[in-house]
């Protein structure tokens, strides 16, 4: 056979095929082609053609055993592998026209669905949440309002009802109604989430823990504390603080954010590298199921092998699957020594060569490696006011160590500290050991996200990769946005791996966004990153998965979602991607 | 524009942070073990203006000086770092450390002063953890020289020094002769950070450590303290609705 023979045959076959599984489930060969919202329409089916055709041409070239291969590995956009070398650019075409909608207009994939046909709250519902919490069912307009908006601002609902439930029984009461009257619910804490996950989409009820903050527990021997969802992080710290111990995670939200939206966010924040996630150092959750069943898996043991470890499946999974009314968590000893270096250096692979010799010398000491580049220094400085502690540099780091003995981290430190000068890894820096210059020092790193509010509308990109390629994706893409963007910066947990990428214009800009995206979901697609590696996907990026998740796992989720929740009624349009059917 | 020698005195203070403060079981004092000796914010801004003025070359040199156990020598080190040539670390120890007051303390700063022929003593305006504003002003008295206190703007002229001062009713300008002793309030300046460079510099920097004995002071203390007790707690505050109800219940609490 010529290989136009091949090739047309192979576009035959492929076609028909495609289609036929396109139309039977949500499951799709091809990655990239889920991004497309149901239904099937006539531009899907053209994108189709075009892009098998692509793939069918290219794969005439290679080895034929790739494509059994394709269903299980292959990211959407592998832009080294052999397969896609000469069609970057007609890939990247189809991939943007897979943002229009059915009209050929632009929608973006993290624009809100349509209403799905929950009930409406009627004087009846309204009449039963004041019988079960006096007082405590908020209609008035002005009340609700800051609950409807988002901390970035960007994401409005419409919702009417907010609860204030005080205990776990409330709250079971509160979702054993919704779910027999189809009324969709919107959990909410702290409501600092930055992927639009808190807050509702459209006339959801509103369920706020923020009355439900009581300690319960706290065991000084273990360490172990039990609490309530809606307590503060930053009043537990100050409580452990006083009993000589802290929480295992620290993030800049903590004045507002709650321990419940933690753990349903699965937060990583700045001591992740030291203490782990959430998945190890929550120890027990106290649940209420969408039918307003209570789960009790409260425990407060640090080793119990009796079973599924079920609190894993509702860390991390964005109210979606249950809201959580109390938790136990691990917490460490306060650290008798905390020392706080601020570094700067000249270039990205010098901070890698500090990062490693960092972790060589102060190993079990480090507490926290973070970075940010000298665009977030200059936001810093004009809209907060806050002054360079050192020369300017192009990158700068905040290295944190936590030990029991504060002479001998003072003698690993000089020692780390010297050889970084002497080798010329860093080219200037501080040191911090008082509370006061050490709470400095860290705000240089944490109000950057505040900074960045001031700059302009601010569109946020939270990418895990592999270390060494984090700060490539910054510069590709300053170049690739070129005058377009007003400014962007990259900064964030380069010890885990996580960047924070953030682009910045002075007012919200579709054309900007389009340049954004999908290029930078791309982008980490081909380094097999994660395109959300702490902020979740709430509303913004639930459209996304299909980046860093296949496409069998997806589906899967939404399985255990239909289980736990068959009426879809807590927090929907969130987390799980739109094209997966809900019964 | 002759050129001096600066003394600056740094203290070290107890940095408590707030919900730590506890009285001792005894009620003689509050619990300091553990927590975490550092520079006095006062004392930072004025090492922070001694050094500024090294810079401008209006000075020769800047001494630290910090009188205390062997932790203050941390302390020097800190100011070194700042840009300090020398320290000088008064070795003060247990009970004699704990009944440190402000007179011992300028009894030993006009020794040293008169031994290292300094020509201007700058220090923090206060202490933070005993609040007494005393140590300066007790300093020029002993010597016998002018003060400025409170100093938020310091600056040479020929061998006099201008000054502006924070008072209650606004600022005072004055202009003061040398030698003069100089207490710095909180908008002097803005102590720089210690940058690494610096750090290591001052490792190598000299610190030499004198007993009081030797500048024939005598530390004990002419006061005794009686009682330390902690202040009373706070009482939950009260709604009312109306101003009636108000003038009830105040009359209740006989306050009215």
């Amino acid at each position: 056979m010529t290989r136009d023979k091949i090739t047309r045959s192979f576009q035959l076959h492929y076609k028909i095929k495609m289609l036929l599984k396109i139309s039977n489930s949500s499951c799709c060969p091809t990655c990239f082609l889920q991004l497309v919202l149901p239904p099937v329409s006539t531009v899907m089916a053209g994108l189709l053609k075009r892009a098998l055709r692509l793939r069918t041409a290219l794969r005439c070239l290679c080895d034929y055993n790739m494509l059994s291969r394709s269903t299980a590995t292959l990211s959407p956009v592998d832009f080294h592998s052999p397969f896609l070398t000469c069609s970057s650019e007609q890939v990247l075409a189809s991939t943007r026209k897979l943002h229009a909608g059915a009209d050929g207009s632009k929608v973006s994939p993290s624009a809100a669905p349509e209403r799905l046909p929950f009930c409406r709250v009627t004087e009846e519902d309204l009449a039963f949440f004041r019988k079960i919490l006096a007082g405590r069912t908020i209609v008035d307009p002005d009340l609700v309002e800051p609950s409807n908006v988002d901390w970035l601002k960007s994401v409005r609902g419409s919702s009417e009802v907010l609860l204030r439930p005080q205990t776990t029984e409330e709250v079971s009461q509160i979702l054993s109604y919704c779910n027999s009257r189809n009324l969709a619910v919107n959990p909410q804490g702290g409501n600092t989430g930055l992927v639009g996950g808190s807050v509702p989409v459209y006339d959801e009820i509103i369920l706020s823990t923020s009355l439900m903050n009581k300690i319960l527990n706290f065991d000084s021997i273990s360490g172990v504390l039990t609490c309530q969802a809606g307590c503060v992080l930053e009043n537990l710290s100050f409580y452990l603080e006083e009993r000589d111990y802290i929480m295992p995670l620290d993030l800049g939200a903590k004045g507002s954010c709650q321990i419940g939206g933690n753990v349903a966010t699965n937060a990583g924040g700045l001591r992740l590298l030291r203490y782990g996630s959430l998945h190890g150092t929550v120890l027990g959750l106290e649940l209420v199921l969408a039918d307003g069943q209570v789960l009790d898996c409260l425990s407060t043991l640090r080793k119990d092998n009796t079973g599924y470890d079920l609190k894993q499946l509702f860390i991390g999974s964005e109210g979606t699957l249950g809201v959580i009314t109390a938790v136990s968590i691990l917490c460490p000893r306060k650290p008798k020594s905390v020392n706080v270096v601020f570094l700067g250096c000249e270039t990205f692979e010098q901070l890698l060569k500090t990062f490693q010799l960092c972790k060589s010398m102060l190993g079990e000491i480090l507490s926290a490696f973070e970075f940010l580049d000298s665009e977030c220094m200059r936001l810093l400085n004009t809209h907060l006011k806050l002054p360079n502690p050192i020369s300017d540099c192009p990158f700068y780091i905040v290295i944190e160590t936590s030990g029991s003995d504060p002479t001998h981290d003072a003698q690993k430190l000089h020692n780390f500290l010297e050889e970084a000068m002497t080798s010329s890894l860093v080219s200037d820096g501080t040191v911090a050991t008082e509370e006061a210059k050490i709470k400095a020092l860290w705000s240089l790193r944490e109000r950057v996200t505040e900074a960045l509010t001031h700059d302009g509308f601010t569109y946020k990109y939270d990418i895990s990769l592999p270390v060494e390629r984090i700060y490539q994706l910054v510069t590709d893409m300053r170049k690739h946005l070129g005058n377009r963007a007003k400014s962007v910066v990259g900064y964030g947990h380069v010890g885990d791996g996580n960047l924070h990428l953030n682009v910045t214009s002075p007012s919200k800009d579709p054309a900007l966004l389009a340049a954004i995206e999908p290029f930078v979901y791309e982008w980490t697609a081909s380094c097999r990153g994660s395109i959300s590696a702490e902020h979740g996907l709430g509303l913004k990026k639930r459209n996304y998965i299909y980046y860093s998740k296949q496409s069998q796992a997806v589906a899967l989720m939404g399985n255990i979602k239909a289980m736990l929740d068959p009426k879809g009624i807590l927090n929907p349009y969130k987390t799980l991607p739109d094209n997966l059917k809900h019964i | 524009l002759s050129c001096k020698v600066l003394s600056s005195v740094v203290t070290p203070c107890y940095c408590f942070v707030s919900p730590q403060i506890r009285v001792k079981p005894d009620n003689t004092g509050v619990v300091t073990d553990g927590v975490k000796h550092s520079m006095n914010p006062f004392c930072e801004i004025a090492v922070e203006e001694a050094v500024k003025l090294k810079e401008k070359k209006l000075i020769k040199e800047v001494v630290a000086v910090s009188c205390g156990p062997q932790q203050s020598q941390e302390t020097i080190r800190t100011a070194l770092a700042m840009g300090a040539d020398r320290g000088i670390h008064v070795d003060v120890s247990g009970k004699d450390y704990e009944n440190l007051g402000p007179l011992q303390v300028s009894k030993i700063l006009a020794a040293l002063a008169k031994q290292e022929d300094a020509q201007l003593i700058l220090l923090g305006k206060q202490a933070i953890d005993d609040d007494c504003n005393q140590t300066g002003q007790m300093t020029a008295a002993l010597l016998d020289w002018p003060q400025g206190t409170f100093a938020s703007e310091v600056s040479l002229e020929g061998d006099k020094i201008n000054l502006v001062r924070e008072i209650d009713g606004g600022l005072e300008h004055i202009k003061i002769n040398t030698p003069a002793v100089i207490t710095a309030d909180l908008r002097l300046n803005t102590p720089r950070y210690a940058t690494l460079p610096n750090i290591m510099k001052a490792k190598k920097k000299k610190i030499v450590t004198v007993k009081p004995a030797d500048l024939g002071v005598d530390v004990t203390s002419r006061l005794e303290v009686l009682k330390v007790e902690e202040p009373p707690q706070r009482q939950a505050g009260m709604k009312v609705e109306t101003v009636e109800d108000l003038v009830v219940k105040l009359k209740e609490a006989g306050r009215v």
